[in-house]
């Protein structure tokens, strides 16, 4: 590789987890939200977001690069790391290892529900109520749905937490400690969301 | 003395860096006090093992017996710890006694930490005081300062952090959390901060600080109490702002 790239490259891999990605994440679960009010409601919410101008662009540089790279360096994070938590049974050494497997949960999740939804789209699929509510009619999809949900929403949370040191903001381990509890409360919060959303389809 | 009472120990040798490690059983008699050195120390004196058959002693490595040195370092019961400080009365039986491995096994319990010590040239783990001519004294130290910087400065290189992380291993090349601490504490000192950004730049290299994943096991095994992830957080801040400044531009040196 030319030269020291590494650290510049794991900050960057920080960086994207939250901005953009974690940003359209939340936002595509409150979104996806307005399915609890009825299928109009979210036909209507949806058609708004497909119609948004610079479609393409918004697409590409907000969603399917930053993601890409997310995914690919995390993979190669994900396999440099050796768990030794039967060893070291400490609270965060678990989180560093469940942030590793949720990561590949969500990897997996995503391909797949991107491949279902945007995918089918660009084949001429219509992406509406009816699409979702025919997916998670299957048992089976329904619960890789919330299992894919509660992966990415925690792998989201807790990678917050691991921006906040990474990036130097909390240093201390109280500061560390404090936000270790608003990380798991955002991760309850966005959650709930998510899971009312996808049994709003079911 | 009257009483038979004995310690039994599980200890996985290797003969040669090369060859497979195996495990060997010895069973010593137990006397008042024994820490494992002490028991090693026996069975070197008679280097029979439990079945009775002599064998080579255990080859281990020791020097200061007061946990300050760091040279006796071995997994104890799954813990990487310090063989002097490990008493016999205070461990579980049998005891286990394994080499580190993160590092290359020399023979049996004696590792190779050249690793550390390569690790501390690279981040300029010392203070440059030298000239053709006396410099004179250097700034003062706040003693605040000097108060915890002196905590950091506990660290004797003894591995144990190294072998309790997750992302130092085989598979990456990750120089762990001593090394980095030490550049948190030479930048902390007045005349060692004249050479901040050598430092910082170079834990910025491959296999520097970004390879921390927060697992924080450092923290939680460092037998000297070195707040070894608040040190890593630190330099992640320093280092963000080192990023920017080599970027953007600073007169800061």
């Amino acid at each position: 590789m030319a030269g020291n790239r590494e650290f510049y490259y794991r900050r960057l891999h920080s960086l994207l987890g939250v901005i953009p990605v974690g940003v359209f994440l939340v936002q595509h679960l409150v979104v996806n939200h307005f399915a609890t009010r009825g299928p109009e409601a979210f036909n209507r919410a949806a058609a708004f977001m497909e119609n948004l101008p610079f479609r393409y662009f918004l697409e590409i540089f907000v969603i399917f690069l930053p993601l890409l790279f997310h995914a690919v360096y995390g993979i190669y994070i994900a396999f440099t790391a050796k768990f030794n938590t039967s060893q070291y049974g400490y609270f965060r050494n678990w989180m560093f290892m469940l942030q590793r497997i949720t990561g590949i949960i969500t990897l997996i999740f995503v391909v797949w529900h991107v491949y279902e939804t945007r995918v089918q789209a660009a084949f001429g699929a219509e992406v509406n109520y009816e699409m979702m509510a025919n997916i998670v009619n299957n048992p089976f999809m329904l619960w890789f749905y919330i299992i894919g949900i509660l992966s990415t929403v925690f792998h989201f949370a807790n990678g917050l937490w691991s921006f906040c040191v990474s990036w130097g903001l909390t240093v201390t381990p109280r500061s560390q400690q404090v936000f270790t509890y608003i990380t798991m409360l955002i991760f309850v919060a966005l959650s709930i969301v998510g899971i009312r959303a996808i049994l709003a389809f079911a | 003395m009257s009483e038979n009472k004995t310690v039994r120990f599980i200890i996985t040798r290797q003969d040669r860096p090369d060859s497979a490690p195996y495990e060997e059983e010895f069973v010593i008699p137990y006397r008042p006090n024994m820490n494992v050195i002490s028991a090693l120390m026996e069975i070197r004196r008679n280097p029979v093992n439990a079945k009775g058959e002599k064998t080579t002693p255990v080859a281990w490595e020791m020097n200061c017996l007061e946990e300050v040195c760091g040279a006796c370092s071995m997994v104890i019961n799954g813990k990487p710890r310090q063989a002097c400080a490990a008493l016999i009365d205070k461990l579980e039986q049998p005891i286990r006694l394994e080499p580190m491995r993160t590092f290359p096994v020399i023979r049996d319990l004696v590792i190779d930490r050249s690793r550390m010590f390569d690790a501390l040239k690279r981040v300029k783990a010392w203070i440059p005081i030298d000239g053709t001519y006396d410099l004179g004294p250097g700034p003062r130290m706040p003693e605040r300062k000097r108060q915890w910087a002196y905590e950091l400065s506990k660290c004797m290189t003894c591995g144990v952090c190294l072998e309790a992380c997750p992302n130092v291993n085989s598979k990456s090349n990750f120089i762990g959390p001593a090394p980095l601490s030490q550049v948190r504490l030479f930048n902390a000192h007045p005349t060692g901060a004249m050479h901040k950004a050598e430092r910082l730049r170079a834990i910025m290299g491959d296999g520097g600080l970004a390879n921390c994943g927060n697992s924080q096991n450092c923290v939680q095994s460092c037998p000297k109490g070195i707040p070894l992830t608040t040190s890593i957080a630190a330099l992640n801040r320093d280092t963000t702002i080192q990023m920017f400044r080599d970027f953007f531009g600073s007169d800061e040196v």
